[in-house]
């Protein structure tokens, strides 16, 4: 790998030709990806890992973001010395389709010169696997030392062994699940109705014009809560008042929850584009690995030789424990060899972009890169 | 590293290339042992998530579970052997722990402290208060041993539910003791039990 190569690197944007062929039907050609690249490639190139980023995350997983240049999402768990040690690994993070960070998504430009909006396909956690693979094959990767994801990551980190077998050596799926329940779907609905509801949302058609703001704001304060716990919510805010001594018998936001919620709403508007929220959504939905494989869980890891290693956190109530033991049971089916343990932490869903030093233990254990 | 004196004997009766399962795996020390001198497909189950961070450190697929809850997903006969050291007499249902046990290994080692020891009889009948020995360093309201039971009683409950012996030592310190006596005389036993699966006998005649 020559420092020069231009297929490495950070901020790095590339489109494929493909095709793509898609879940739904149908596929997408050409496909574009934006990825970041950390360390060095092998010359035997046995030492890339894949992380794979959760819903409104981005390829820009140690570094830098240009566009707020705030640091990575998980420097903590990525970068030398780090339990992904970018000293020893090749790691790539890729923008997954349907997103809004640089790869193929809604806002991309189609072939008539205008944004795909609603006419771009809908799009499942496999596909957004294949694509990955595709950004692989021309990195000249073939196989993966591992893969590690957390949320609609570790949707993607299991989907990959089951799709690529051959390609996987290790799986970490952290605070995640094999399929979205119930309650997973139906808050993911009140967000995308929330978006729809919006005047400004046009059927999808709103690039030029004002985005729908409001919409996608309430979509973000209702998923925000599903990201924390009941006693992290009461530590942090309890029922204390915003910038007021009392009261005010009105709509404004009295107290801090509220302040704190309309915040992170507004926040997430500015870096987040209201279709790719759709369609990622509904791509996570859409996840039942079993269903995949004939509805038995087991199955879809009969092929792969990968080792696997799980993470929960006991206050996590969007994907909780029973979810990763369900996981895990299947792979003890499956004969495959599998770690898993549940970590104790008062931040609910969000525990694993914090930072955890039990995590990072685990995690560097199962790596081999504890010290 | 030196095992314990009871792990030490089990690691030796295990047949190389292996696949077993360790209930209660502490931090992994019979399982790295069984990987590094008998070629073992080792697995883990463990209560204590710092435990299971230990292991998952040395390179072991441990898994955070309860041997009271989590058994029942393992496949039956799954295992060459399924290994319960120092655990049973902390199980809620230890008779129902053995059972899992037995369906999942194609044999099973359990070893246990035995209640009936000297030093433990002394210890109530002088003292009369809740012996507190090497082996069994805690108080009683602190100690996670909620099932005592002796080296005879679990001869019995062996022997109430036709479960197969296929080999018994007994510990005093770490050396090893007289069986006809054990109840006695021993701290610890340990019991090679045969599995309730029929195609446990197939293998039963390549051990011993």
């Amino acid at each position: 790998m020559s420092a020069d190569d231009q297929r490495f690197g950070l901020q790095r944007h590339v489109i494929l030709p493909g095709p793509l062929p898609l879940d739904g039907g149908g596929q997408l050609a050409p496909v574009e990806i934006a990825y970041e690249t950390y360390g060095t490639l092998a010359p035997d190139r046995g030492n890339a890992v894949l992380i794979c980023h959760a819903l409104t995350m981005d390829q820009h997983v140690a570094g830098a973001n240009p566009r707020t240049g705030k640091p990575g999402w998980w420097t903590q768990m990525v970068g030398p010395g780090r339990p992904v040690d970018t000293d020893r690994f090749f790691v790539v993070c890729a923008n997954v389709i349907g997103s809004c960070m640089g790869s193929s998504g809604p806002a991309t430009v189609d072939a008539t010169g205008q944004p795909f909006g609603m006419s771009f396909p809908v799009i499942t956690i496999r596909d957004m696997v294949r694509a990955q693979a595709l950004l692989l094959d021309h990195l000249g990767v073939d196989r993966l030392k591992a893969v590690i994801g957390g949320s609609m990551g570790g949707m993607q980190a299991l989907s990959w062994p089951a799709t690529f077998p051959d390609r996987v050596e290790a799986v970490v799926v952290i605070a995640s699940a094999a399929r979205h329940s119930a309650q997973n779907i139906a808050f993911h609905e009140v967000g995308r109705q929330a978006v729809m509801a919006d005047p400004n949302w046009r059927g999808g058609d709103y690039y030029g014009h004002d985005v729908p703001a409001a919409g996608l704001a309430v979509a973000r304060m209702a998923a925000h809560i599903t990201y924390l716990s009941e006693a992290g919510l009461t530590e942090k805010f309890g029922r204390r008042l915003q910038a007021r001594e009392a009261k005010s018998f009105g709509f404004d936001a009295d107290f801090q929850v509220e302040s704190y919620l309309r915040y992170q709403g507004i926040a997430f508007v500015d870096r987040f584009d209201a279709n790719s929220y759709l369609y990622i959504t509904r791509a996570m939905d859409y996840f039942d690995l079993a269903e995949e494989h004939g509805g038995l869980l087991a199955n879809a890891f009969r092929q792969t030789r990968a080792r696997f290693a799980l993470i929960s956190f006991d206050t996590d109530w969007l994907y909780p424990t029973r979810e990763s033991r369900s996981i895990v049971q299947a792979l003890n089916a499956a004969g495959a060899p599998v770690s898993f343990v549940e970590l104790s932490s008062p931040y609910g869903h969000d525990a694993f972009l914090l930072d955890s030093p039990d995590m990072n233990r685990v995690v560097a254990g199962f790596l081999g890169t504890a010290s | 590293m030196t095992l314990r004196a009871d792990l030490a004997i089990i690691a030796d009766h295990v047949a190389p290339g292996s696949r077993v399962l360790d209930v209660g795996c502490g931090d992994g020390a019979l399982m790295a042992a069984l990987r590094d001198s008998k070629q073992a497909d080792a697995r883990g189950l463990e209560l204590d998530p710092r435990n299971v961070g230990a292991a998952v450190g040395r390179g072991l697929s441990v898994i955070q579970g309860d041997a009271d809850i989590d058994l029942s997903g393992y496949p039956d006969a799954s295992f060459d052997y399924a290994i319960l050291s120092q655990t049973l007499q902390t199980c809620r249902a230890p008779d129902a722990v053995l059972g899992q046990l037995l369906r999942i290994g194609r044999h099973a080692f359990v070893s246990f402290p035995n209640f009936a020891h000297w030093r433990v009889r002394l210890s109530l009948l002088w003292g009369g208060r809740m012996p507190v020995t090497r082996l069994l360093p805690e108080r009683w309201y602190d100690t996670p041993n909620i099932h005592h039971l002796t080296v005879d009683d679990f001869r019995a409950h062996l022997h109430e539910r036709g479960i197969t012996v296929e080999g018994a030592w007994f510990l005093s310190g770490d050396k090893q003791t007289r069986s006809a006596a054990a109840n006695v005389l021993a701290e610890h036993a340990i019991f090679l039990l045969r599995g309730t699966d029929r195609a446990s006998s197939v293998l039963h005649g390549n051990i011993s």
